[in-house]
């Protein structure tokens, strides 16, 4: 997971680049068997442990999902903790400082 | 026999206690999940139509058209496997911002969840099966915001 977060004017944007298949479940393999379906349901972020951010997510999300948001009041080290969740209950924890 | 019910009673009470404090324990930790995870809306998500994913997502609420919301999608999207989306809005106390796209087998794509220091402006890049609308609702003030684009989708992002 790739988290960029800068802060400009007392705004602080966050992007996120997120590695993840976002199987839908409608795709087919080479023999004709429906692919399951894994993605990402859920992404929350974190500002120094307090909860900024909450996005719930379905499956017409792209492959490797991009997600930005911005919340005021966070300044330059700042710590932003992202953390994902797909529909087999595999999650991930990703950190970066603001900038 | 006296002292013997008397330390039962203890006992019992003790064991209430300690039963009691376990499981206190086994609430708090089955509920950090939840508090990290606010829970994802499978009946939206998983609603076949434009209108069934709406009423699932937000029963009950009423929907204006608003030119309050900003949408920024491209009119014609080469790949439909990768749409990106922007969502802005004055608005004030923006609660959750939700994204549709009423041709795709599940029309909801995705709802952002605001809080107090939240700027409502967020971008995400989604999948668009076919040409279709695109609509963007930005819940506030107990209202449902919405603004619509057609997104053209020359190949489809779907899959197959």
């Amino acid at each position: 997971m790739k988290i960029k977060a800068k802060v400009k004017k007392d705004i602080t944007k966050v992007k996120m680049l997120i590695k993840h298949d976002m199987e839908t479940g409608r795709r087919k393999d080479q023999d004709g068997n429906v692919i399951p379906g894994l993605y990402i349901t859920e992404v929350s972020a974190r500002h120094n442990g307090q909860p900024v951010f909450h996005a719930e997510v379905g499956q017409a999300v792209s492959k490797d999902p991009y997600i930005a948001f911005s919340f005021k009041g966070g300044v330059s080290g700042d710590k932003i903790s992202i953390t994902w969740k797909d529909s087999s209950g595999a999650t991930e924890t990703g950190e970066a400082a603001i900038k | 026999m006296k002292a013997n019910g008397k330390s039962m009673k203890m006992n019992r009470r003790r064991f209430l206690a300690s039963f009691f404090k376990g499981a206190a324990c086994i609430a708090a930790v089955t509920s950090l999940p939840r508090l990290a995870f606010a829970g994802w809306n499978e009946k939206a998500f998983k609603a076949e139509t434009l209108e069934g994913a709406l009423s699932s997502k937000y029963p009950g609420l009423e929907v204006v058209d608003s030119s309050s919301v900003k949408l920024k999608a491209p009119a014609i999207a080469e790949n439909g496997a990768v749409v990106p989306v922007s969502v802005k809005t004055d608005l004030p106390d923006v609660k959750t911002i939700s994204l549709f796209v009423e041709k795709n087998p599940s029309p909801l794509a995705a709802t952002f969840h605001l809080t107090p220091v939240n700027v409502a402006d967020v971008s995400i890049r989604i999948r668009m099966g076919e040409t279709s609308n695109l609509i963007a609702v930005v819940e506030s003030g107990g209202k449902l915001h919405r603004v619509q684009q057609e997104v053209k989708v020359t190949i489809g992002g779907c899959g197959g």
